[in-house]
């Protein structure tokens, strides 16, 4: 993977797949703590201890389609070559969150990517699951939820291409905000 | 075009966006809409699903093509990736494989606008002459 988007793009997928219907994102970029966090949280089917352990094994996966899932594995690999940890928190029934934390000046530490790209992809494809995204960049907060942005929209479908852009620019814009 | 930066502001572009949806559907019934789905596991993502995704979106809004795009998972063809899914009403779906911007171009210009074959059908069930 080239920058820590397209492993919360692939993470998201998880829980999508997890049956969710919340999932929220929190990118904590603290520079004055040297310390990047990437959260993903999720209300999907969860996993037991024993599936927690495994599920960063790469020949582990609860596909069908092919014998290794390396979406964890991988994303854990990431967090951990930049002097970072990697954390899963699940329970059955009740949802999984994934805590990948990055040492931010490392020279190992993958570039963030476009988060805001990623996030917008996954949430049109998703209409029926709500999204959150709560970004901190040292210690200010902006805030995103799709429940809102539905409201505002009405019968316009989240799919819609103008949609997507105009939602993305907007991450963008508050997330460029932030950090003057 | 004026910056979109809360809420508000894209309640008022809700009319643009509105009428973008509007042309590409009147055109066609909305269940003619054509369905891609580009292929987004951790195989998909590590060879450029996401940029294929966007040239997609881009193209579909600058040129007001009746279709969607959506995330698919994996199908098994990861040797082959990025692989995009294409649905036309009325016709069966065939998938894509090796896809990069200037292939998915090529999948809208002509496999969806214009019903011509192109090659990188997977399982390999097409190729042109020479």
């Amino acid at each position: 993977m080239k920058d820590i988007a397209m492993h919360i793009l692939d993470i998201l997928q998880n829980s999508v797949t997890a049956g969710a219907e919340n999932i929220s994102v929190t990118i904590d970029e603290d520079i004055k703590g040297n310390k990047l966090t990437v959260i993903v949280e999720d209300d999907g089917k969860g996993m037991d201890s024993e599936q927690v352990e495994r599920v960063t094994d790469p020949f582990f996966t609860s596909r069908t389609t092919r014998k290794v899932g390396l979406g964890i594995p991988l994303f854990k690999q990431s967090a951990i070559q930049s002097g970072g940890t990697f954390f899963i928190d699940s329970f059955p029934g009740r949802g999984t969150a994934i805590t990948a934390q990055f040492v931010y000046d490392n020279i190992d530490r993958l570039p963030l990517g476009d988060i805001a790209n990623v996030f917008v992809l996954t949430l049109s494809s998703n209409p029926s699951i709500e999204f959150r995204l709560k970004y901190i960049y040292n210690g200010s907060v902006y805030m995103f939820d799709t429940v809102e942005v539905k409201e505002v929209l009405e019968g316009v479908p989240l799919s819609e291409p103008g949609v997507i852009k105009a939602l993305t620019d907007m991450i963008n814009e508050n997330i460029k905000d932030l950090k003057c | 075009m004026n910056k979109i930066k809360s809420i508000d502001d894209l309640r008022k572009m809700k009319k643009d966006l509105e009428f973008g949806m509007n042309i590409r559907e009147k055109s066609n019934s909305p269940e003619s809409l054509v369905q891609i789905r580009v292929a987004m596991a951790t195989c998909g993502i590590a060879s450029g699903a996401r940029e294929v995704m966007n040239t997609m979106i881009e193209k579909i809004e600058k040129d007001k093509i009746p279709a969607v795009v959506t995330q698919g998972g994996c199908m098994g063809y990861c040797y082959a990736e990025p692989t995009v899914e294409v649905r036309v009403p009325g016709k069966d779906p065939v998938v894509f494989g090796y896809v990069n911007s200037k292939v998915a171009i090529d999948i809208l210009e002509k496999y969806i606008l214009k019903g011509e074959l192109i090659e990188g059908i997977i399982p390999t069930n097409y190729q042109s002459i020479n």
